[in-house]
C-alpha cells in the first residue's frame, strides 16, 4: 500500500535577460516559444504540447526520457497580465503517478539593461516520490540552500 | 521518512532563524553539550535552550541527558525531504532558464541578420 504523505516547500529563483519584458513574456505566450526552452533537456522528447495562454486556460506537456519515464504536466492558468506577471497552478505525474501539485508565480520586472524574471513556486510534494541522485548533499550544504531560500522567500 | 505538512512548517520556522542556524551548522559538525553549543553566541543561556526547544520540537536535533550534561545532536532525516524537493524543482529551473535564456539571445542574433 502506498505510503499517503505531502511536503510542502517554497523556493525562489531570479534571472535576468538582457533582452525587453515583452521578449521575455512571449517566450511564455506561445506554443513556439515556450516549446524553445520548457522541456526536459537531454534524452527528453516532447510528444504532446497544447497551450491555451489566457486566464482560465490550460497548458499541457508530456514527454518521454530515455529511460521510458512519462513525464505529464497539466497547467492552469489563474493570472494573465501582459508582459508582467503570470500565476499558474499545475500538477506533474511520472508515468501516471501524480508527483506534486504546485502554484507558480513568474514576473517581468523592466531593468536598465532587459528584463529581470521573478520566480516563485510553492508546491505539495506527495507520497515520497523518491529521486535518485539528490539525496547526496551534505547537510551542511542542504542547510545553506534551505537558509537561502528561506531568505529570498523572507525578502 | 514520514513528513506531515505540520512538521514541515515547524522545520522551516526553526530554519528561519540565524542563530538557530548556526547552532545546526555547529551540530553538523557534530554533538555537543548545551553549554558548547551556547559558547559562541551572544545570548544568554536561557535563550539558547528556548532555541535549542524549538529545534528539539521540529526534530531537526535530538537531545539527550547524560549525567548532568545534556548533549546535542543533529537529525538530518528530517531535512530530506524538503531539500529533495527544494533541490528538484530549483536544479529543474535553473536548466529552464538558462535555455531560455539562450532562445532569447538566438532569437536577438537572428534580428541582427535581419536587412
Amino acid at each position: 500500500m502506498t505510503e499517503r504523505n505531502v511536503t510542502h516547500g517554497t523556493f525562489s529563483l531570479e534571472r535576468a535577460y538582457p533582452v525587453p519584458p515583452e521578449q521575455v513574456f512571449a517566450a511564455f505566450a506561445t506554443v513556439e516559444g515556450k516549446a524553445a526552452w520548457f522541456e526536459g533537456g537531454e534524452g527528453y522528447t516532447t510528444v504532446e504540447r497544447t497551450l491555451d495562454f489566457r486566464e482560465g486556460g490550460r497548458e499541457r506537456v508530456v514527454g518521454r526520457w530515455a529511460d521510458g519515464t512519462v513525464s505529464q504536466f497539466d497547467a492552469s492558468y489563474y493570472d494573465v497580465i501582459p508582459n508582467e506577471r503570470i500565476v499558474y497552478a499545475y500538477e506533474m505525474r511520472l508515468s501516471r503517478t501524480k508527483i506534486s501539485v504546485s502554484l507558480a508565480t513568474i514576473e517581468f520586472k523592466a531593468a536598465e539593461q532587459g528584463t529581470r524574471l521573478l520566480l516563485t513556486e510553492s508546491g505539495a510534494f506527495l507520497d515520497g516520490y523518491d529521486d535518485a541522485g539528490s539525496r547526496e548533499e551534505g547537510t551542511n550544504k542542504l542547510l545553506d540552500q534551505l537558509g537561502e531560500s528561506l531568505a529570498r522567500v523572507a525578502a | 521518512m514520514r513528513a506531515e505538512p505540520a512538521a514541515l512548517d515547524r522545520v522551516f520556522h526553526a530554519l528561519a532563524d540565524p542563530a538557530r542556524r548556526s547552532m545546526l551548522e555547529r551540530l553538523s559538525r557534530g554533538p555537543a553539550s548545551v553549554s558548547e553549543l551556547a559558547q559562541p553566541l551572544a545570548m544568554s543561556l536561557p535563550a539558547v535552550v528556548q532555541h535549542l526547544a524549538v529545534l528539539e520540537e521540529s526534530g531537526l536535533v535530538s537531545t539527550e541527558k547524560r549525567g548532568r550534561v545534556r548533549t546535542c545532536q543533529i537529525e538530518a532525516g528530517s531535512l530530506q525531504r524538503a531539500e529533495q524537493w527544494i533541490n528538484e524543482r530549483r536544479t529543474q529551473w535553473e536548466r529552464r532558464l538558462d535555455r531560455l535564456g539562450d532562445y532569447l539571445a538566438r532569437q536577438t542574433k537572428q534580428e541582427g541578420k535581419k536587412p
